[in-house]
């Protein structure tokens, strides 16, 4: 079988790009970066992909709120053909930076405001797969890996009704930022496009868990991606 | 009278900002303020109608989570307090305008410009209006910064950057001038040139027959500075007796030659010290300091300091993986009535500096992983910020060019005024005015297009024959140096300006952040400007390097600058120094320590020893997936690591840093400090897996006017004692940075320096990044082994600073060298690779007490430690012998530890489940341990938590 192929979307100052390309061709995909300045040349790798990575980072330096210019960006020069590879059933992740620019870009629910820490925060979390309709964490197990955000207190008007519609998919156990109902990670209401505030394309080997040298294992944020790309592949 | 409208943004949730505003206000003296709200402003001029500013405002503002409104912001009554409102400078580099701009043009609205401020709203608890004074002292010492920004009491009105017209070019007669009439011009045009310096620059001009420029002259005077051509480390040495000795440099030089290390490519010449730890790969490390510009622009100074650091490592055509940080502030806590004039309350510089580093190397990608923070009232008016960068490239030769004919290429940002003079300005001392005249000397960063330009030269390698940064100097520097072997012809009306008017000084001199220059031959500039088109990055071609030798810059039709590269480079008379070498008293003096308990507490609660999770939880040290061994680590991932160790996923091997730096050592015994740091750092690779035998070494001094003999004399013998350092540990310097004049003139008219501050960082390889170890306790049982001798030594020791306990800071014996700790080491390394060891912490500040609690804090579990390995307790527990260990092993393991050590070693005592750490007579509950070290006490359990020895 061959691999399915990933591209990675990548804006001025997103800087995970590459740890998300580790990540994607661990779990078994053919990963490739394009930048939006890329796509503008030549759209052909957005049209090929079978799954769409909006990678973390500082996209135009959070100028003006985070993700707010990458999303108008993509909006206005690539929406269409974004929604339509939504609408195709290809699964689409945003990680922090991407998260939050999908929330802005009108592909997510809510809103991501300040840490309630009020600064910046990088430490490890423990997500807990939710029941949802998110074709990424089906079937996966609690994913330990680092947050590293400054912007990812996840705020939404009616919690209850997300809930409801089976779109919200991961939690923190423990919430590191004041996020509205523990929530890291939503879906759309397909559960085709996932976004989430930490960062499992950090965690996809056993070296990389901070309780290694204290013999822990598992949580393995690789789990993720394996989900993603197996929807890929059967799309 | 241009139309300039104004969207005032607040936050709908309390502001974070306000906060952090109020406690700092606290420090200036504000006692009774209720709340200083921030909101945000937008200028935008422009004929803005309904539709346009519904437009924009649906992308400026998030409904969600803000609250924008168009116009006055007071017509709503809503302000009633004291109204501050903060905007850049013009021509400050104001990167949110810029995203304004383009969103602007992203939805086809026609705006002309844009600019950004800030907008409080300061109430007091009981509504009383502030006073004149106290507003005026509130806007300029917490709400703005007069460097960089202009503040207003009451609404401001936004100032865009507008074409001034360039001043002509000035010749500048030094001809015929006395020593007394060159020292005046000096004076005037601020070169803090030497007089022996400015008699060959008017022998020169003279023999030429003519006068030099104004371009001539600044680029002579940034050129032959202390900050780039280190003229006190050039310098012949001379001794009390008349001998003379060769210059500091060339001994250090000299060590790394000894050495001889197989795995050294290139130290002390280039960007960056470049070595090899494995086949195919090179590691190019550089560490930086940025001092002065911190002092007076914390944020932008530590900002900048972080992207300079990372510039010189791509400089040295490497890809940078990785940053460092060691700050120096004064206590947080200095009562503002002790705050000398015209500085910076130290809390408010940290979080500047702090906030600095995270912004740079946050947005740019890089963990920012190793590092350390010292609080001394020594660095009050001087704060220190060490900036280190590591950066990776295939092991091929490295391009050898520029060859004549190649083109003068600049890549990144634009020119601005942004820091002129900055290599000069940081070779001066400071006073209450610095601030006031500096201005021009900060340079503000913009991590993103340093971040494209990574990406670039990445991607566009084999496309130059030569590369390096803009730094220091700017162009002067960059090109003047790259063309000292073969002289250039440039012409400055070509660089792009981030706006019009400025004078050719100006242009060559301009110290704009995130550019870089390289040599092109012509054939590859076509490749190179494809990448930089697909990278978005600014390229420009300023002109040629020629092979004449001579350096020529023209603006436009005029000459402005034209020196031989031979003069500009090597005419700079050699500084003879004199020394005083100091005599160290070593003492033997104990402090009185009548509670051994209470003083371990004190000491895990002293700021230099307490936990820094505060301050590193604000970087990221987790991007690139790299980071094996964190700065924070154990159960409650809260235990302070020795070094830290990087290693690419997709592979075994692994790089460790570890720091070594003590000032107070400094104080009480230069040349026992710098034998003390040098193996601090050692130690800290060692213990988390790195080889002792490979392991390069960097060496950032910052110290006071070494135009004093006793000043230069204690670099004369760190100097000397790190080269003995080096040479025994067989850890060769790669690379190094002096920072000199680290003084203030206070108003007392007496001139304080900061203490004596050796930064050392090792770079080292670390074999198998699967056996790295951490100092958390990791089973119940275990016993706990102390590895060296230990000595009553409690010279500059933090037992004496939180005990009060010596009269004079130079009482006491500092810590000497131990020489078995070479071989200790590297068979200590042997044993690590055995898997054998499950805990290592070294012993530094505050002893083999400090060490155990922290050990135990990081496993959450007890000590009971009854074997002392000295017969006074006091020197037992807290003495700060250097070469020493504490290690964790299963039951029973010592006697092999011995014997792979070829030395005895001490069983302390065992791991226990009992929450208490024993060690002698002393005894503390572990909750009292964590409480006085500040972890918070939770514990994290990760998804899988079995937890445990492996």
């Amino acid at each position: 079988m061959s691999r399915p192929r990933a591209l990675v979307l990548q804006a001025p100052g997103t800087n995970r790009d590459h740890d998300a390309v580790f990540a994607l061709e661990l779990a078994g995909a053919d990963a490739r970066i394009a930048s939006l300045l890329d796509l503008a040349d030549d759209d052909s790798p957005l049209l090929d992909a079978q799954l769409l990575v909006v990678a973390g980072g500082f996209s135009h330096a959070d100028a003006l709120g985070a993700g707010r210019m990458f999303a108008l960006s993509l909006e206005h020069r690539f929406g269409d053909r974004v929604w339509a590879f939504v609408a195709a059933g290809k699964p689409v992740i945003g990680i922090c930076n991407g998260f939050q620019t999908l929330v802005r870009a009108g592909l997510l629910p809510g809103a991501l405001g300040h840490n309630a820490s009020g600064g910046f925060q990088c430490e490890w979390v423990t997500l807990e797969p939710q029941q949802s309709v998110c074709v990424w964490t089906q079937d996966i197990e609690s994913i330990d890996c680092p947050i590293a955000h400054g912007e990812g207190r996840y705020v939404h008007p009616d919690v209850a009704a997300l809930e409801a519609a089976g779109q919200v998919a991961l939690r923190y156990r423990r919430n590191p930022n004041g996020s509205a109902s523990d929530i890291a990670g939503v879906c759309d209401p397909t559960g085709i496009v996932l976004g989430l505030m930490p960062h499992p394309e950090n965690h996809v080997i056993a070296r990389q868990h901070p309780h290694h040298v204290r013999g822990a294992g598992g949580g393995l944020g690789l789990q993720l991606f394996q989900r993603g790309v197996e929807r890929a592949g059967a799309v | 009278m241009r139309e300039v409208d104004r969207l005032t943004v607040r936050t709908l949730e309390p502001d974070p900002r306000s906060a952090a505003l109020l406690d700092s206000a606290r420090l200036l003296g504000f006692d009774d303020l209720a709340a200083i709200d921030v909101a945000d402003v937008y200028f935008v001029a422009g004929a803005l109608d309904e539709q346009v500013r519904s437009q924009l405002g649906d992308v400026l503002v998030d409904p969600l989570l803000q609250l924008g409104s168009w116009g006055d912001p007071s017509a709503d009554g809503s302000d009633d307090g004291t109204v501050i409102e903060a905007a850049l400078l013009p021509g400050v580099t104001d990167s949110v305008a810029a995203t304004v701009i383009e969103v602007a043009a992203t939805l086809g609205l026609t705006v002309d410009d844009a600019a950004t401020g800030r907008r409080y709203v300061v109430r007091t608890s009981t509504g009383r209006a502030l006073d004149e004074s106290e507003r005026e002292r509130l806007a300029t010492r917490l709400l703005s910064n007069a460097v960089i920004e202009r503040v207003a009491l009451g609404t401001i009105e936004p100032a865009f950057a507008h074409a001034s017209t360039p001043a002509p070019v000035e010749h500048v007669e030094v001809r015929g001038l006395d020593d007394t009439a060159l020292a005046a011009l000096n004076r005037e045009r601020g070169m803090a040139l030497d007089p022996a310096e400015l008699r060959v620059i008017a022998d020169w001009f003279e023999l030429a027959g003519r006068a030099p420029t104004d371009v001539e002259l600044e680029t002579l005077a940034q050129t032959w500075s202390e900050h780039c051509a280190h003229k006190t480390f050039r310098a012949r040495v001379v001794l009390p007796d008349g001998s003379e000795r060769p210059s500091l440099l060339a001994r250090l030089r000299e060590a790394t030659e000894r050495i001889d290390a197989p795995f050294v490519r290139s130290a002390f010449v280039g960007n960056a010290g470049i070595v090899s730890f494995w086949p195919g790969t090179t590691i190019a490390v550089k560490a930086e300091t940025h001092n002065h510009p911190s002092a007076i622009e914390p944020f932008g100074g530590a900002n900048t300091g972080v992207g300079g650091v990372i510039r010189d490592v791509m400089g040295a055509a490497h890809h940078p993986i990785a940053t460092t940080d060691v700050l120096c502030f004064g206590p947080s806590d200095l009562a503002h009535e002790f705050l000398p004039p015209g500085v910076i309350h130290p809390q408010l510089v940290r979080e500047g500096v702090v906030a600095g580093v995270a912004d740079y190397g946050n947005k740019i990608g890089l963990p920012t992983v190793a590092g350390a923070v010292l609080y001394d009232p020594g660095y009050t008016a001087n704060p220190l910020v060490f900036c280190g960068c590591i950066g990776v490239g295939l092991d091929v030769p490295p391009p050898a060019g520029p060859y004549p004919g190649d083109l003068v290429v600049v890549l990144g940002g634009r020119t601005g005024r942004d820091g002129l003079r900055g290599a000069t300005f940081s070779s001066a001392t400071m006073d209450a005015t610095t601030g006031d005249v500096a201005g021009a000397s900060v340079q503000i960063g913009d991590p993103i297009t340093e971040k494209l330009l990574i990406d670039l030269l990445r991607d566009a390698g084999g496309c130059w024959s030569a590369i390096t940064d803009c730094g220091a100097g700017g162009l002067s520097s960059a090109i003047g140096e790259m063309a000292e072997q073969t002289g250039a012809d440039v012409d400055l009306a070509l660089a792009p300006l981030k706006y019009p008017g400025l004078s050719p000084w100006e242009i060559w001199l301009s110290e704009a952040q995130e550019r870089m220059v390289v040599a092109v031959p012509p054939a590859s500039l076509p490749e190179l400007a494809r990448h930089a088109r697909r990278h978005g990055v600014e390229l420009t071609v300023l002109g040629t390097f020629t092979g004449d030798g001579v350096l020529r810059v023209r603006h436009g039709d005029v000459l402005v600058l034209e020196l031989a590269t031979d003069f500009l480079h090597d005419g700079r008379p050699q500084r003879s120094m004199p020394a005083e070498l100091p005599s160290p008293r070593r003492n033997g003096a104990v402090p009185a320590c009548p509670d051994p308990a209470a003083a371990l507490l004190s000491l895990l609660a002293h700021p230099n020893i307490a936990s820094k999770e505060a301050i590193i939880r604000r970087y990221d040290h987790e991007i690139r997936g790299t980071t094996v061994v964190r700065p924070l680590v154990g159960a409650g991932n809260d235990a302070p690591a020795d070094g830290v160790v990087l290693a690419e996923p997709s592979g075994k091997v692994g790089i460790a840093i570890g720091h070594g730096v003590n000032p107070w050592y400094g104080v009480a015994d230069p040349e026992r400090m710098a034998h003390a740091v040098v193996d601090e750092a050692l130690r800290n690779v060692v213990a988390v897996g790195a080889d002792p035998a490979q392991v390069a070494i960097m060496d950032n001094f910052s110290w006071g006017d070494p135009r004093r003999p006793s000043t230069f004399g204690e670099l004369v013998v760190t100097v000397d004692a790190i080269c003995e350092s080096s040479i025994a540990h067989g850890a060769p310097f790669v690379s190094g940075k002096d920072s000199l004049n680290n003084e203030y003139l206070g108003s007392d008219g007496e001139r304080h320096s900061v203490p004596p501050t050796l930064v050392i960082t090792a770079v080292a390889h670390v074999p198998d990044a699967d056996l790295v170890v951490t100092p958390d306790l990791k089973a119940v049982g275990d016993e706990l082994v102390l590895i060296g001798a230990t000595s009553t030594e409690f010279g500059g020791s933090h037992l004496g600073a939180v005990l009060g306990g010596f009269d004079d800071p130079r009482d006491g014996t500092v810590p000497g060298p131990d020489a078995r700790a070479p071989e200790r080491y590297r068979r200590l390394h042997q044993a690590i690779l055995t898997g054998r060891i499950r805990a290592c912490h070294d012993l530094s500040e505050g002893g083999l007490a400090v060490a155990l609690a922290e050990m135990a804090i990081g496993g959450r579990l007890g000590v009971d430690a009854p074997s002392l390995p000295h017969e006074d307790e006091v020197v037992a527990l807290f003495a700060e012998s250097t070469g020493r260990f504490v290690v964790e092993l299963a039951p029973g393991d010592h006697e092999w530890l011995a014997e792979s050590l070829g030395e005895s070693v001490l069983v302390l005592g065992t791991v226990t489940a009992t929450s208490v750490v024993r060690i002698g007579s002393c005894s503390v509950s572990l909750d009292a341990a964590m409480a006085a070290f500040g972890a918070d006490g939770a514990t994290w359990q990760p998804a899988d938590a079995t937890g445990g020895a492996r």
